[in-house]
């Protein structure tokens, strides 16, 4: 089982690298790109014999917890069988 | 008195932090490894500056989950001194001793330089050898330096005076030019509310000794001192 683990930053935190990111792309033309905001992604390979809730549950408290910092980030979780 | 110096892996400021305790100050010092479960019998604990564990995730995040950070826990809801400088701070705040965290630098840049530090407050432990408005040249070294907390937590500070140090202009004047990092309200040190544990970016185990420049970071240790001279005082 794996789970997919996204990290973005929260709104109204500043994210400098999103923004360097977002001015470099301008300068060869990506016009119509309003904003970038950098995130993570994490693949957390899981144990087959545990139940999609489980692993729901554990994932869900590993990114509170390590994988994101609640002040400055939210997570979403997906989790396939 | 005595104090402790946790090593991580990645640590690099370790041995300038035990050298200025031990040489400048004169006070019995160890190291304190981070597999470690006890803290012996230190006064005050000090989390040094480097790059722990690479810095991988998030600066600190790593080292928070330490063994060593689950004793310093508990040592410091029991009142124990707890001093995180530059990559300590990060750490501090990733286990939840301090409110906020440290972001990357506004300007994406590793920022090695000197700067000036404002003194706003100096009640507690770490600070009563400086007086209010005292202008301090430290050095910095960060690439993740820039302090970030909710609305929340910033009222809370303000209110219980826990923002010791702001960046500022050599007059004294904390201004948005005078923010070398984009932190928060120029902030560049702040303790928890019980006074107990402070985190600061700025190196005052660098500025120490004339040698190397400035001596303005060492009335950090002498508090430390005065204030455990008091302790002492009280409990006979």
């Amino acid at each position: 089982m794996k789970a997919k683990v996204y990290v973005t930053l929260k709104n109204g935190v500043l994210d400098p690298q999103g923004k360097a990111i977002h001015q470099a792309i301008k300068t060869i033309g990506y016009g119509s790109v309003a904003d970038i905001r950098q995130g993570k992604y994490f693949e957390v390979a899981l144990r087959d014999d545990i139940s999609i809730a489980d692993a729901q549950q554990e994932v869900s408290q590993l990114a509170q917890s390590i994988l994101a910092n609640p002040v400055i980030e939210d997570y979403k979780i997906e989790i396939e069988s | 008195m005595k104090f402790g110096v946790v090593i991580f892996p990645g640590s690099n400021c370790d041995h300038d932090t035990y050298h200025v305790v031990s040489k400048v100050v004169g006070q019995p010092v160890q190291f304190i490894w981070h597999q470690a479960t006890t803290l012996d019998d230190c006064d005050v604990v000090i989390l040094p500056g480097g790059f722990s564990y690479g810095d991988y995730l998030r600066c600190g995040a790593l080292a928070s989950l330490s063994p060593v950070m689950q004793s310093i826990k508990e040592f410091a809801s029991r009142g124990g001194l707890v001093l995180g400088i530059c990559n300590g701070f990060q750490i501090l705040c990733e286990a939840g001793l301090l409110p906020g965290t440290l972001l990357r630098n506004r300007d994406l840049k590793f920022i090695c330089d000197y700067s000036y530090i404002k003194v706003e407050n100096n009640q507690g432990a770490f600070v009563n050898s400086y007086k209010v408005g005292d202008l301090l040249s430290l050095p910095i070294a960060h690439n993740e330096g820039n302090y970030f907390c909710t609305s929340d937590d910033l009222a809370m500070l303000k209110q219980e005076n826990c923002i010791l140090f702001r960046y500022c202009n050599k007059n004294g004047e904390v201004n948005d030019e005078a923010n070398p990092n984009g932190s928060l309200e120029n902030i560049a040190g702040i303790t928890n509310k019980e006074k107990n544990v402070l985190g600061m970016m700025p190196h005052p185990e660098r500025a120490s000794e004339e040698i190397l420049g400035s001596i303005d970071g060492r009335a950090i240790f002498y508090s430390l001192n005065l204030h455990m001279a008091e302790v002492d005082k009280k409990r006979r």
